[in-house]
């Protein structure tokens, strides 16, 4: 077994500095928001979980046309990882989008665009997981879960798109902004600061967990042929 | 000389052309074979339909059909009528090349893979629309409406369409996998989704007569879903069948 790189030694120490500092920056630094108080603050990390959860989906379709072109078994592996680590932060924008909805709309949750996409998102990713759990020669189940992750991150802007001709009601702060939105606001240098900080801070967290995962995956994937070895 | 260079031009003309006919024969050939097997056995079909029904039935009972809620609701009934009955189909399709290992056989035949593709999901396509067919005129009988226009089939056609190329492809994936029977669903619906919405929407829209601009913007969006799937599903069967 390889040791631990000391490079992913560095990266953890890292990004738990950043993590500490985007904290204090989130509840110390950034000014407190006008209307919505305190609940606002939710802001920073909800965009920045909802940031890796898409990115992670990235990875993972860019990981799947890499394995089917040249079918080598990390780019599986990597996307498996990315897929997984992508569902918990995902869940989890989900659930801190649900604090802020219950203050500022009036409800938990409503069937607005991103929010409906977001749980389409998850479930693609379930049925991915789902999907690689019914297959157990590896070699299939690497190529399902690369055609099956491809298909599932070009249907997701059609879906948000087929949604998003409904009505929305989720405030556009970065770009666009759209009157109607409920619950927008402009941000002011400082809470540009912070936003942009976490934003960094989640991706390297990502990027901290993703390389133990792929480590993980790739000594599971050992563990899986010295068994077989074993049994023949 | 000259004679020569013709030649070496003609070639790949010719075997372009001999290529597409091949392609277009094994396609019609796999599609005939589907066709034959279920006029002679006529298990899929009657399935398909029976459910198809059961489930109008028990939409009759569970939303209180009455004329005022048939208006807003019966584009809704219809595709997930059509939704569930197209996923029995597509697994029980499948299921039968897997079980009795004809799915090899047809992988051995020295075709294009994408030949086999099309055969199966035109075939899916074929019973899809006669379920189709079947219903609109049940439903338009039993709650005495004319469900009968050329935009609503239009609809109904470029939503097939998607539905069975994307369900071709995933059906083909779950039949090879250990939880086959409850794994389509999972991996089917939430990616046509964008189909269901937005044929659901033409549909009511089309049946509510509102102005054809309006319906026009989802039937872009039908189109643009058919011509983005067809082909991915296309460039992906190989990497689905290979063993």
């Amino acid at each position: 077994m390889e040791a631990k790189p000391r490079w992913l030694n560095v990266l953890d120490i890292l990004t738990a500095i950043f993590f500490v500092a985007a904290v204090l920056l989130v509840f110390v630094y950034t000014p407190m928001e006008r209307t919505m108080g305190q609940v606002q603050k939710v802001f920073y990390f909800h965009v920045a979980t909802a940031w890796v959860g898409m990115l992670g989906f990235l990875v993972a379709a860019i990981a799947g046309v890499s394995y089917l072109v040249k079918g080598e078994r990390k780019y599986d592996i990597i996307g498996l990882a990315a897929v997984e680590i992508s569902l918990v932060f995902f869940f989890v924008a989900i659930v801190m989008g649900s604090i802020w909805a219950r203050p500022i709309w009036n409800t938990w949750w409503t069937w607005d665009p991103r929010l409906t996409t977001a749980t389409i998102v998850e479930l693609i990713y379930a049925a991915y997981i789902m999907l690689r759990q019914g297959i157990e020669d590896p070699d299939r189940r690497a190529r399902f879960g690369a055609v099956y992750a491809i298909l599932g991150f070009i249907s997701v802007p059609l879906t948000f798109i087929s949604i998003r001709m409904l009505r929305t009601i989720h405030p556009v702060v970065i770009g666009s902004s759209d009157p109607s939105a409920e619950g927008s606001f402009n941000m002011s240098p400082k809470m540009r600061v912070a936003f942009f900080f976490s934003l960094f801070t989640f991706s390297m967290f990502f990027a901290d967990l993703l390389w133990h995962r792929v480590r993980m995956g790739k000594l599971a994937a050992k563990v899986e042929e010295l068994r077989l070895k074993v049994s023949a | 000389m000259d004679e020569q260079l013709s030649v070496s031009v003609e070639v790949p003309r010719v075997g372009l052309r001999a290529q597409t006919a091949n392609f277009l024969r094994a396609m019609w050939a796999v599609v005939w074979k589907d066709l034959a097997a279920e006029w002679r056995s006529r298990e899929l079909l009657t399935g398909m339909l029976v459910f198809a029904l059961l489930v109008i039935l028990i939409f009759n009972f569970a939303l209180e059909l009455d004329a005022k809620a048939r208006a807003s609701v019966t584009s809704g009934v219809l595709w997930v009528t059509f939704a569930f009955a197209g996923t029995l189909g597509l697994n029980r399709s499948m299921a039968a090349e897997k079980d009795r290992g004809c799915l090899d056989g047809l992988l051995l035949a020295p075709v294009d893979r994408s030949a086999i593709y099309f055969g199966k999901a035109i075939g899916n396509l074929i019973f899809m629309l006669i379920v189709e067919l079947v219903v609109l005129p049940v439903y338009s009988v039993l709650y005495n409406t004319n469900l009968f226009s050329p935009g609503l089939l239009l609809v109904i056609l470029l939503g097939s369409v998607g539905y069975v190329a994307v369900g071709t492809l995933l059906s083909t994936m779950a039949v090879q996998a250990r939880t086959r029977d409850i794994l389509l669903p999972i991996l089917l619906f939430p990616l046509v989704l964008p189909v269901l919405i937005a044929a659901v929407k033409a549909s009511g829209g089309i049946l509510q007569s509102v102005p054809w601009e309006e319906v026009q913007v989802w039937i872009n969006l039908l189109v643009v879903y058919d011509v983005i799937f067809v082909s991915i599903a296309f460039m992906f069967f190989d990497y689905v069948v290979e063993e």
